[in-house]
């Protein structure tokens, strides 16, 4: 990869203290005066009968990097596209700080609420350039008036460059999304989010189709955004759950049958079960 | 970095074909209009007022056929209704120029047009009042027709109908209208239509000047609406617009309103639209309810894929060549049209899923490269 480590990563930090400034209106919106940014409260789903979330109860603190595993088909995914509104439940709550109820949103208030999203398969704008998709996920008036008339200014241009240069994706800025390789669509996808500003990121299989090195960049990346935003990565590559961290949440079978530090993880007999008993 | 410079070259090739097209269309639009005002009629250069007409109709079907790729083309929604506005455009027009006939119609009432004194109506319904202004009557070119698409558009992008559920309901769409307008008792001359126009601002409809002019407004209009489109889809709202194209609900999670986006494109396109058929009215001479037919529709659709879909002058080139087609074609075999029409469409979508504008394109970019 074209960036050098640690120097992309300390240079974040700086950028997305410069750039959020303006975000802080809508940080003010979540109230976390309980130290915590999302409740996931008693949530079930089912699919024709199968109950892809049985009863879930989740709790993300401010700040915190968390990851969520749990085998095929524990509702990993499920759980993210109720959180984002892509998936409606059939019963229990979802709260973005104390007071915003996330089920009444629609997906685009969500986004504009500043929960992003990083799928599962990576899907960036295939037919447009890579600076383009990521001009398009800026943070910013998403209105129709707005994209009409307005012209990227100086500071977003920076801005731009800046996300192409820690993606390592500063030479392709003109080369069409759809031409990238795998492992640098994922991150054009990261960069999208970084972009965007959330205040809370929810990143699916961010390492899928990633080479060792990228991996490693790539958990560089996401422990160094955990702090000053919350980051909740669901993961099947459990070397790289075990390289970031710090709590861990185990699903199975759409509810939450363990949580704690990796080493309280891999020593939960029920966990060594269902799900690491797996990989041995 | 050869990718690189092929998506430069793409984006340059966009900006110098549509420079192309507007000085082509220019240069023939002033050339036609002086061979046929200022050359003798004995001269071979003289076009005839027979011809200005015949490419002032084909002009007002590239505007509809450019109305149809800014919603198919740049983003996925395949309207197979897009005739409809194209009509309703018309009628307004028509109701206009029918109430400039004034006392020269067969029956020569001062104001009921001859439909109504034949059908023994006593009074102008209220919905042809403030027609007999052009004024008014081309605000609502605009108004009925953008109107209609924002109550279509709003109930069908917010219940989020999408695909050939949408192509089917467009459909639907002109044909309830059409069998509306071919109802005496609607009021806009049943399945003859509104015809027998004498003048336009005063104009006569039948002189080779007013022909001529009308040629020429179609050709500014057609031309202004090409650089606006051009203009919005190079703004970030054509991104957006692409984006949801490829990818509506990525759009959505990164914060769009897609629906927003999807309305106010197919409100603009249905403007479009109408201009089109406004323009048109007057140079054919009629409007009945036969513009509403589906297959209408589903031709503009043909000129558009023909052509090439998302670059503007492939949906213009399209329909000017394929209603080339239809003019010799008709006049040789009438019958045959829609089985050629039909054969055209499929062949394009199989051999040319570009169009043609696509096909050269490729071919120019590969002998640069060998070159």
């Amino acid at each position: 990869m074209i960036i050098s480590r640690g120097s992309g990563i300390k240079q974040l930090s700086r950028s997305v203290s410069t750039f959020s400034s303006s975000g802080k209106n809508r940080n003010e919106m979540v109230d976390i005066s309980h130290n915590v940014i999302l409740y996931v409260e008693s949530l079930s789903v089912s699919f024709d009968g199968f109950k892809a979330l049985n009863d879930l109860n989740l709790y993300i603190n401010n700040g915190e990097l968390r990851c969520l595993i749990g085998a095929n088909g524990a509702g990993k995914t499920t759980l993210m596209d109720v959180i984002t509104g892509k998936t409606r439940p059939d019963n229990g709550n979802v709260f973005f700080g104390q007071t915003i109820d996330l089920l009444d949103k629609t997906e685009t208030e969500i986004a504009q609420l500043g929960i992003g999203r990083k799928f599962q398969k990576p899907t960036v704008f295939e037919n447009q350039t890579v600076s383009s998709n990521l001009e398009l996920a800026m943070k910013g008036d998403k209105g129709i008036l707005h994209t009409l008339f307005s012209k990227l200014n100086s500071s977003d241009l920076d801005w731009i460059r800046e996300v192409m240069r820690i993606i390592g994706l500063e030479s392709k800025e003109n080369l069409l999304a759809g031409s990238l390789s795998h492992g640098q669509k994922q991150w054009l996808e990261i960069g999208m989010l970084l972009i965007a500003d959330p205040r809370l990121m929810l990143i699916d299989e961010p390492v899928a189709g990633m080479t060792a090195n990228e991996t490693e960049r790539t958990a560089e990346l996401l422990t160094s955004l955990a702090g000053d935003r919350t980051v909740v990565v669901v993961e099947h590559d459990m070397d790289f759950v075990r390289s970031i961290a710090r709590s861990v949440t185990v699903l199975h079978q759409g509810s939450v049958i363990a949580e704690g530090s990796m080493a309280d993880i891999q020593n939960n007999p029920a966990v060594v079960e269902v799900y690491l008993g797996e990989e041995q | 970095m050869m990718h690189h410079n092929r998506e430069v070259a793409r984006g340059d090739n966009f900006q110098k074909n549509g420079r192309i097209f507007l000085i082509v269309l220019f240069g023939v639009t002033i050339y036609a209009s002086f061979c046929n005002l200022l050359v003798p009629d004995d001269s071979i250069f003289h076009v005839s007022t027979y011809t200005i007409t015949l490419l002032g109709k084909y002009l007002c079907f590239a505007l509809l056929a450019l109305s149809v790729d800014v919603v198919w083309g740049y983003c996925g929604i395949l309207s197979l209704g897009h005739g409809a506005f194209f009509a309703l455009g018309g009628y307004t027009m028509g109701m206009y120029l029918m109430r400039q006939i004034g006392e020269r119609g067969v029956y020569g009432h001062p104001i009921l047009p001859d439909f109504m004194v034949f059908l023994n109506w006593k009074e102008l319904p209220w919905f042809w009042y403030g027609f007999d202004s052009f004024g008014f009557a081309m605000l609502m070119t605009l108004v009925v027709p953008s109107v209609l698409a924002f109550a279509f558009g709003w109930l069908a992008f917010r219940s989020r109908v999408t695909g050939v559920y949408l192509s089917i309901i467009t459909q639907a769409m002109t044909y309830a209208l059409m069998l509306a307008f071919f109802r005496n008792e609607m009021g806009f001359g049943g399945n003859n239509g509104l015809t027998d126009f004498k003048d336009i601002l005063g104009f006569d409809l039948q002189s080779d000047k007013t022909r001529v002019a009308l040629f020429c407004l179609s050709a500014v209009m057609l031309a202004m609406a090409y650089l606006l489109s051009q203009l919005i889809m190079q703004s970030r709202y054509g991104r957006v617009v692409l984006a949801i194209r490829d990818a509506e609900s990525r759009t959505r999670s990164i914060g769009f309103k897609t629906e927003n986006y999807k309305v106010s494109l197919f409100v603009y396109s249905a403007a479009l639209a109408a201009i089109a058929g406004a323009l048109y009215v007057p140079q054919v001479g009629i409007i009945n309810p036969g513009e509403f037919s589906p297959l209408n529709s589903i031709e503009i659709v043909v000129w558009v894929s023909v052509g090439g879909r998302a670059t503007l002058y492939g949906a213009v080139a399209g329909a000017v060549l394929v209603n080339y087609a239809k003019t010799k074609f008709t006049a040789e075999f009438p019958d045959e049209w829609l089985f050629a029409l039909g054969a055209l469409f499929v062949g394009t979508t199989i051999l040319l899923p570009k169009g043609l504008i696509g096909f050269f394109d490729g071919k120019k970019w590969r002998s640069v490269r060998r070159g």
